[in-house]
């Protein structure tokens, strides 16, 4: 009779999990394991459904493209910049925030406001800010005109210019969010530590580093992972700042390699796409992986 | 350490930012707490004994008043330079620290020429743990402790500077019931061998009576009554005080005096001495009634509850203000219970012991004294 039950009960769950599994599984495993299989099929043209052979030429490719190697570069540089400091100034903030108390709400509003804003009018914003016109060389270039600097073509001039200009950019539009989750977490630390640290004469310092920072440890992992894998995928925010001959302009990214692949100007190969895509899913998997092993060793729950 | 308050008072502005009404935590309080004496502050939630204890932990600032600890004024210095150890309610233990780490945190914060190697730390650490018997435990994490254990190790982190003052904010309330009775005989154990003043917070008077050597019972920021608990307990100075204390409490009847005698109801109790006649409220412990069937006070009987050790009537009576009258009656009395106690139609008669009789007045609630002229 239990085992009966016991039946019962498993096939009345499947049944629950039914449509989740069906939308996974078309949407998510299905294409996965497709793009898997393209990414061995030399020369894969998606109208005739043909291919000349199997094996790893696409790879060879894909890592002998100059532009996928300046598209790894780039997405490298962004993630192990943008993470940690938006990380870190975000911390710095909130940290802020949750010990002032006058006017709280109104600094809470205006940090999260970029994580509300009309993606379109941040840029304008940050043409504003940046872009050279006929007219002006941007806000910033007039304030380094004041500290007798040359003006810089952030948008189509150096590459390090460019790069300070996507960073900038990143790191704003994560603040937000970074912020909300760690002000959050920060609320949450029972204030009881606190006031046996201050019977303690433990330093300000000290309660922080040895306290408030073990307490929101796992808030601090949880951002930077996810944090590495939103910077891995960085597509449309550079495709805003820079446009969309993106090699052209040295600032691809990986996400925007594998889009220029299938449908850009250059486009058409789903074979060289598919191997870069999982190119991608292999290095954010590996990061991610040591990540959880940092935090587990790490993060105390 | 002789810990002396004076005219302590707190105030906090009302949560209601309208009005201005401030709220009166604790009212001018002045007490004496000699030398290494475990003291009890008992009173109801809200009557300001937390607030006693942040102010002598100097986490708040009182408004007026001074507090000494032996003759040096701390008023003005923060908790750590008091010499102060604080247990808090739920222990606010470093849950990401050992049991090490966390005695260990309040002798890292040590500057100056007060640092110490760390040798010295451990040992002290080790010391502390010994006292508290958890130095097996030392590289466990609080959430693998027991809510006993976990106590010990918020002690011994509060004892391992040598504090001047141990304050103890409602050490039992997060124990289950077992372990509760063992530890307080613990922290009894504990504040004898090292011989610090130590004051602890509870509402439980039962808790406050078994191992303090003085209790305070406090009500709205005032404290009502300081004593040894036996002596609060025979001799209450008010109703507050008298319905706080005791399990279960006393029994209140409606009454008064005339010509000599107290009367509940119609019934003539006790004869008493030199007391002016008028209304007051009569109040008898539990353990003052004996049933008698020549008893003054009747009572209509509702049931009998034995409970092994003793035996507890439960009546009822017109003048009384508990919905019950409960009279505790030793096991040995059995006997005579049976042969003696009832009257007609489940009466039950009881003539009282008067030293577990009190009578306060209506108008102020304070105890009125009187003696006894025996029946």
């Amino acid at each position: 009779m239990s085992r009966k039950k016991f039946r019962d009960g498993s096939l009345k769950g499947w049944l629950y999990l039914l449509p989740a599994l069906l939308f996974l599984g078309a949407f998510m495993v299905y294409p996965l394991i497709d793009v898997f299989i393209y990414s061995f099929e030399e020369g894969y043209n998606s109208a005739s459904q043909t291919y000349f052979g199997i094996g790893s030429y696409n790879y060879a490719y894909v890592l002998h493209d100059p532009y996928f190697l300046q598209a790894v570069k780039n997405t490298f540089l962004l993630v192990i910049i943008t993470v940690p400091l938006s990380t870190g100034i975000a911390l710095l903030i909130s940290v802020g925030l949750n010990s002032i108390k006058p006017l709280r709400n109104l600094f809470q509003t205006v940090y999260f406001l970029p994580y509300v804003t009309n993606t379109l009018a941040v840029g304008l914003v940050f043409m504003i800010l940046f872009k050279k016109t006929a007219y002006s060389d941007g806000f910033i270039n007039l304030i380094l005109h004041w500290f007798g600097q040359g003006p810089i073509d952030f948008i189509d001039g150096p590459y390090w210019a460019k790069m300070f200009v996507l960073c900038f950019y990143t790191i704003w539009v994560v603040m937000p969010f970074k912020i909300l989750i760690l002000t959050s977490a920060l609320a949450s630390v029972n204030q009881e530590y606190y006031r046996a640290a201050r019977v303690d004469g433990t330093s300000g310092f000290r309660i922080f580093m040895r306290i408030t920072l073990p307490m929101i440890s796992p808030m601090i992992f949880y951002l930077i992972i996810t944090g590495f894998i939103g910077a891995f995928k960085a597509y449309s925010d550079v495709v805003a700042l820079f446009g969309t001959d993106l090699n052209g302009a040295q600032m691809n990214t990986i996400v925007g390699y594998i889009y220029d692949m299938l449908y850009g100007d250059s486009g058409g190969y789903p074979s060289y796409a598919s191997a870069a895509a999982i190119l991608l899913f292999a290095i954010v998997l590996t990061i991610t992986c040591i990540n959880l092993l940092i935090s587990k060793k790490s993060v105390n729950d | 350490m002789e810990v002396v308050l004076q005219n302590l008072t707190k105030k906090f502005p009302s949560r209601d930012r309208k009005s201005r009404h401030e709220v009166i935590a604790v009212n001018d309080f002045t007490f004496q707490i000699p030398d290494g004496k475990l003291i009890g502050l008992l009173g109801p939630s809200g009557c300001g004994k937390s607030t006693t204890l942040n102010l002598i932990s100097g986490l708040e600032k009182p408004t007026h008043g001074r507090i000494f600890f032996g003759g040096d004024d701390v008023t003005d210095l923060p908790p750590e330079n008091r010499g102060i150890g604080l247990v808090f309610q739920n222990y606010a233990l470093y849950p990401h620290l050992t049991v090490k780490q966390n005695i260990l945190f309040p002798l890292q914060n040590l500057k100056g020429k007060d640092k110490l190697s760390k040798e010295a730390m451990l040992e002290k650490a080790m010391e502390a743990a010994k006292m508290v018997q958890i130095d097996e435990l030392m590289d466990r994490k609080p959430s693998q402790l027991s809510g006993g254990q976990q106590q010990r190790v918020a002690i011994a982190r509060a004892l391992v500077k040598m504090p001047r003052v141990l304050l103890l904010d409602e050490p039992l309330s997060n124990l289950d019931a077992r372990l509760r009775l063992q530890t307080r005989e613990e922290i009894r154990r504990i504040q004898r061998e090292t011989g610090i003043t130590t004051i602890f917070v509870t509402h439980d008077q039962e808790e406050a009576m078994s191992i303090s050597d003085l209790i305070v019972v406090m009500r709205e920021g005032v404290a009502l009554q300081i004593g040894k608990p036996q002596e609060v307990y025979d001799s209450p100075a008010n109703l507050f005080v008298a319905k706080f204390l005791g399990t279960p409490p006393i029994n209140l009847f409606n009454g008064r005096v005339k010509e000599g005698r107290i009367y509940i109801g119609e019934d003539p109790v006790l004869e008493i001495k030199g007391e002016e006649d008028g209304e007051v409220y009569v109040g008898v412990r539990p353990e003052g009634f004996v049933p008698d069937r020549k008893g003054a006070l009747c009572c209509k009987l509702k049931g009998i509850e034995v409970m092994g050790r003793d035996i507890s009537i439960v009546s009822e009576n017109p003048s009384s203000l508990n919905p019950t009258v409960r009279a505790i009656i030793g096991t040995e009395n059995k006997l005579n219970l049976e042969q003696e106690a009832w009257g007609e139609e489940n009466e039950v008669r009881f003539s009282l012991i008067p030293h577990k009789v009190f009578l306060f007045d209506r108008e102020t609630e304070e105890r009125i004294q009187f003696e006894e002229r025996g029946l």
